[in-house]
Parts: C-alpha cells; sequence; structure tokens
C-alpha cells in the first residue's frame, strides 16, 4: 500500500465518470424527480401529485400486495429447496454428479426473454401441462386466466429460474464448512438428519442470508415474469407487481414523477426487508 | 459391518430417489423449448401428447426471420455484449486494482459509495438514466445506450479488488524497485495473475448483457436496433405469431449459453459465488 494519489485516480477515473453519470446521479436526480409534478408541460414542484397520490392509489396498493405475496411465499420455498439440493448435491455418495449439477444449474444461464416465452406456452390454455392433467384424469386448470393460476405460475416459474442459482451459492458455502466437524459427530452417533439441523444450518445461516437479501432485492423489481408470462400483470391486474407498475406508470403513461416515488418506495422496501431479515438473522449472544 | 453397509447403500438409494425426479422436472422446460422449436404449429397445439422432436426447425426459424429480423438482432446482441464485457472488465479491474494497491484521498468515501449502492435495486435510476439518454443526449436507437450506461458494475469492482488485495504486492514492490511504471505492472504482472477472476468476470457480464432485457427495452425501439431478446420480447402476446418461431429464438439464445456453462462450468459457479464466502 502507497500513497500514490495521482496514479489512483488515474486507474479510477474511467469507472468513476460511469459511476457517477449513471447510477449517483440518478439516483439524486430521481428523488428530485419524485417531488415534480410531470404530467403539466413545465416540471413543477407538486408532491401530492407523486408521494400524495402514491398513498390513495388502490393500484399501487394492489401491486405492494402482490408483491409481498411472492416475497413471502416464493422466497421460502426457494431457499429451502436450493438449501437441500445443494446439501444433496455436495453429497459424496451421489452418482452422475455433473448431470444432476446441470439440471439444477442450466437455468441460471436461460434469459429472462426465453423462459418467460417457455413458461407461457407450457401454461397455456391448451398446453402441454394441462394435456397431461387431462391426459390423469383430472380438470384442467385456465393458468393464465385465473387470477391465483397465474400467480402460481409466476411463482413455479421463478422458482425454477433462480433455486439453483442460490444453491450455487449456498454450495460454496457448504464447501467452506470443514469436513473434520461432521466426522466428530459421527464418531459420536449423531444421525446425517440431526447433523444438517445442527450443524450445516447454522453455519450456513449467514450465505442463506446472503441469498435472502439477493432475492428480496429481485423480487421488488420483478417485471419480465409478469409482463411477459401472464401478459402485462393480468388476469386484470391480478400478477401485477411493483416493478411492472412502475413500468406502467413510467413508460407506459410517461408519468416520470409518479414513477420516481414508486421507485423510491421499491429501493426503500428493498433496504428495510434486506436489514429486518439481517437483524433477525443476528447472533443471538 | 453388514449393517452399516446396508443403511449406507438405503441411502444411496434414497438420495438418488429424491434428486432424480427433481432433476426429470427441472429438464422438462428446456427439453420442451427444444421440442416445441422443431414442432409444427400445428403440432403445438394438437390434442396429443408429443414429447419427441420433429422436423420442422428451420421452418420455424424462417417464420420468426420474417416476423422479426432475429438474424440482425442476434448481431447486435453479440456486439453489444462483446463491446460491454470488454469495457466493463476493463473499467472493473482498473478500479479494483487502485482500490487494492493505493492509499489515497477519498478512497474510503470511494469504497463506502460502491458499497453503499449495493443494495438500491436498478429501478432506481432507470428512470433518470432513461431521462438522460434519451431526452437530454438524443442517444436513443443508438448502440452508445445500450453499451454504455449499464457500465456502473459494483460487484466487479469490489470483486476485482478482492482479487488484487490477495496477491503477493512484494511482486509488484519489487517491480516498483526497478524503476517498472505503474500502468506496467498492473498490465504484465497484476492482470495475469489475476486471469482466473477475469475470466469468471468476462463470463458473468456478457451472460448478463446477453439477457439483459429492460434497458434494451426501454432505450431503444427501434427495429434495426432491437436485441435479440427485445425482438423476441416483441412477438410474445401477438395473435398472428408462430409460437415455433418464438421457441426456435429461444432456442437460439439458450443453446450458446447452455455450451458455454458447460464448457466453463467451473468460472460460472465461481462468478455466481463470488459473493458467498468472505
Amino acid at each position: 500500500m502507497r500513497l500514490r494519489t495521482r496514479t489512483a485516480y488515474a486507474f479510477l477515473t474511467p469507472y468513476l465518470l460511469v459511476f457517477l453519470a449513471f447510477w449517483i446521479w440518478p439516483i439524486v436526480n430521481s428523488f428530485w424527480l419524485s417531488f415534480l409534478n410531470t404530467r403539466s408541460a413545465n416540471w413543477t414542484f407538486n408532491p401530492r401529485m407523486t408521494w400524495g397520490r402514491l398513498l390513495v392509489d388502490p393500484a399501487f396498493a394492489n401491486a405492494l400486495w402482490n408483491t409481498l405475496l411472492i416475497l413471502v411465499i416464493q422466497v421460502p420455498v426457494m431457499i429451502a429447496l436450493a438449501t437441500v439440493l445443494a446439501v444433496l448435491l455436495d453429497s459424496p455418495i451421489l452418482k452422475a454428479r455433473g448431470l444432476f449439477r446441470f439440471a439444477f444449474f442450466a437455468p441460471v444461464v436461460v434469459g429472462e426473454v426465453a423462459y418467460a416465452a417457455m413458461f407461457r406456452l407450457l401454461f397455456n390454455e391448451f398446453g402441454i401441462i394441462n394435456k397431461m392433467i387431462a391426459a390423469a384424469g383430472l380438470t384442467t386448470i385456465p393458468w393464465l386466466s385465473d387470477p391465483n393460476a397465474a400467480m402460481a405460475v409466476i411463482i413455479i416459474a421463478l422458482t425454477w429460474r433462480w433455486a439453483g442459482y442460490n444453491a450455487i451459492i449456498i454450495l460454496a458455502g457448504l464447501q467452506s464448512i470443514p469436513e473434520d466437524v461432521y466426522e466428530a459427530a459421527t464418531l459420536d452417533g449423531v444421525s446425517k438428519i440431526r447433523q444438517f439441523f445442527y450443524i450445516t444450518l447454522p453455519l450456513l445461516k449467514p450465505v442463506i442470508l446472503l441469498c435472502v437479501v439477493i432475492s428480496v432485492i429481485g423480487t421488488m423489481q420483478l417485471f419480465s415474469e409478469p409482463f411477459l408470462i401472464t401478459n402485462r400483470g393480468g388476469p386484470g391486474q391480478a400478477t401485477e407487481t411493483l416493478g411492472l407498475f412502475l413500468y406502467r406508470q413510467g413508460f407506459g403513461a410517461f408519468n416520470f414523477g409518479y414513477a420516481s416515488a414508486i421507485a423510491y418506495t421499491i429501493a426503500a422496501l428493498a433496504v428495510a426487508i434486506s436489514l429486518l431479515n439481517l437483524w433477525l438473522g443476528r447472533e443471538r449472544e | 459391518m453388514r449393517s452399516k453397509s446396508s443403511a449406507e447403500f438405503r441411502r444411496r438409494i434414497a438420495l438418488h430417489a429424491a434428486l432424480f425426479p427433481l432433476a426429470l422436472i427441472w429438464l422438462f422446460p428446456l427439453w420442451m423449448m427444444f421440442v416445441f422449436s422443431t414442432m409444427p404449429e400445428n403440432g403445438i397445439f394438437s390434442r396429443d401428447i408429443v414429447l419427441t422432436p420433429s422436423d420442422q426447425f428451420f421452418g420455424n426459424f424462417n417464420l420468426l426471420e420474417s416476423d422479426t429480423g432475429f438474424i440482425r438482432a442476434t448481431t447486435i446482441s453479440i456486439l453489444v455484449a462483446a463491446a460491454y464485457t470488454f469495457l466493463s472488465v476493463a473499467l472493473t479491474s482498473m478500479a479494483g486494482w487502485s482500490l487494492a494497491c493505493y492509499r489515497f484521498a477519498g478512497k474510503g468515501v470511494v469504497l463506502a459509495t460502491i458499497l453503499g449502492t449495493l443494495t438500491l435495486p436498478y429501478f432506481v435510476v432507470v428512470i433518470p438514466q432513461f431521462i438522460m439518454v434519451a431526452r437530454d443526449f438524443g442517444l436513443h436507437n443508438t448502440l452508445f445506450a445500450l453499451i454504455v450506461p449499464p457500465l456502473f458494475n459494483s460487484l466487479g469492482v469490489l470483486f476485482m479488488r478482492q482479487t488484487f488485495s490477495m496477491m503477493p504486492h512484494e511482486l509488484f514492490d519489487a517491480a516498483r524497485v526497478e524503476g517498472v511504471k505503474e500502468w506496467r505492472i498492473f498490465l504484465f504482472i497484476g492482470l495475469p495473475l489475476a486471469r482466473p477472476a477475469l475470466a469468471a468476470l468476462s463470463i458473468i457480464l456478457f451472460l448478463h448483457s446477453w439477457n439483459n432485457y429492460l434497458w434494451p427495452l426501454l432505450i431503444n425501439s427501434k427495429p434495426a436496433m432491437m436485441t435479440a431478446p427485445v425482438a423476441l420480447g416483441s412477438l410474445i402476446g401477438l395473435t398472428k405469431v408462430s409460437w415455433g418461431g418464438i421457441m426456435t429464438g429461444a432456442v437460439m439464445l439458450t443453446a450458446p449459453m447452455l455450451v458455454l456453462f458447460v464448457a466453463l462450468q467451473r468460472h460460472f459457479v465461481a462468478g455466481i459465488s463470488a459473493g458467498a464466502v468472505k
């Protein structure tokens, strides 16, 4: 480490310019925008048109409710599944490991549009899923035209796309646990199941919390899935998320001020929920 | 000893019995994507369940090409992803080097700011970014708009900073004693040592750019300037459009990444789990 201010700045400046122009300045600008009425010809200071409207807008309440619903149902299920997957994939007695890893990790590289198109077709009223349900002699479900079923499709799609991603992160955490911890427990006759609950899970806690935080930030800005799979948050606005609501206000109605207030609400929620999780997961003294 | 080995055997059976059906369910959508891309239109919505590919892939691709200029869109995607990856790796590794190797006034502030923005969703900046690029500069429908605004990659900077921090700095100091210039130390000692990290970072950045949807959707609305995901997304939900064609597009976006993933799985995993073990 040496004091070489000029050299240091020379290396840092190119990145810093982009960072300031396209990240820091927009964050500040967004805050200012959220107090402006952008529906008038010249933008005037009028927070009642943005923050005031947000408090009473039923469409916002609906989007918030849908987003929190996904957060409360999808994120815990996915993280639990990812944890189990990581532990099973890490098992020394597993055969065909590469094949299993490919199956669960492949969705990580699939783009939003490709997988949204895929799920929209799978769950089409006359699609393969309903054909299979019919072949099994059960009543088919109008997946994309029933509000609850459409939400279920979004949750299924998200879980398919992100469970493996989280499993990769948890697997890295697993592999940093020293082997001899388990050896001692096995010698003492502790069952594998108990080892998982009393050794593995507590040691994985920081990594699982990281996954929760990443998932919270992602959920808060869900956009592509309801936009493409359920056709703009349909049926009606049953699957409209905060991210889609922001898109509709900002780039459908071009109401930038209102959309900025929504954006700041999304950010505040993401930070607050992440902090809450970190606080809940803190080490109890 | 027999009981132990039979318990071991039961555990092995249980493990595979649990994982195998799950893996099939997980592979099913990808397999069907491929199957649908090869099926004629009347086959996709016919009454019978077909789980094996037919021979209509190229016919479907022609439908996709006439619905939206997919070849041109893919060319733009490749150009943008390559330029973005190169620039982003250059900027983040230079910034990471600076934050790892020198002490300077304001370093704490820079680091704290980069760390502080990590928990902020991208949606906070998308509106002012759009206003700035499209309205103030009039740069919508340009390659610049697709490549430059998304370059602010905080995670990349922190990742490279950590990589350079863990290197033996005596090497760099020895070179300094010899009178080697700083940028040459960075280029010819630092970067070659960081090769595995650079590979992981490049792959993740390329993947991000290749699959990026929201920003390209907003900023480039001219059909001639669409990236492949935006071109494909524009067909979803239209009534007179070929689903077989859409699926060939999905396969063309996904297959190259799957091949990359299989070939470079180690780097993918390293890039994704970079933040996990600290």
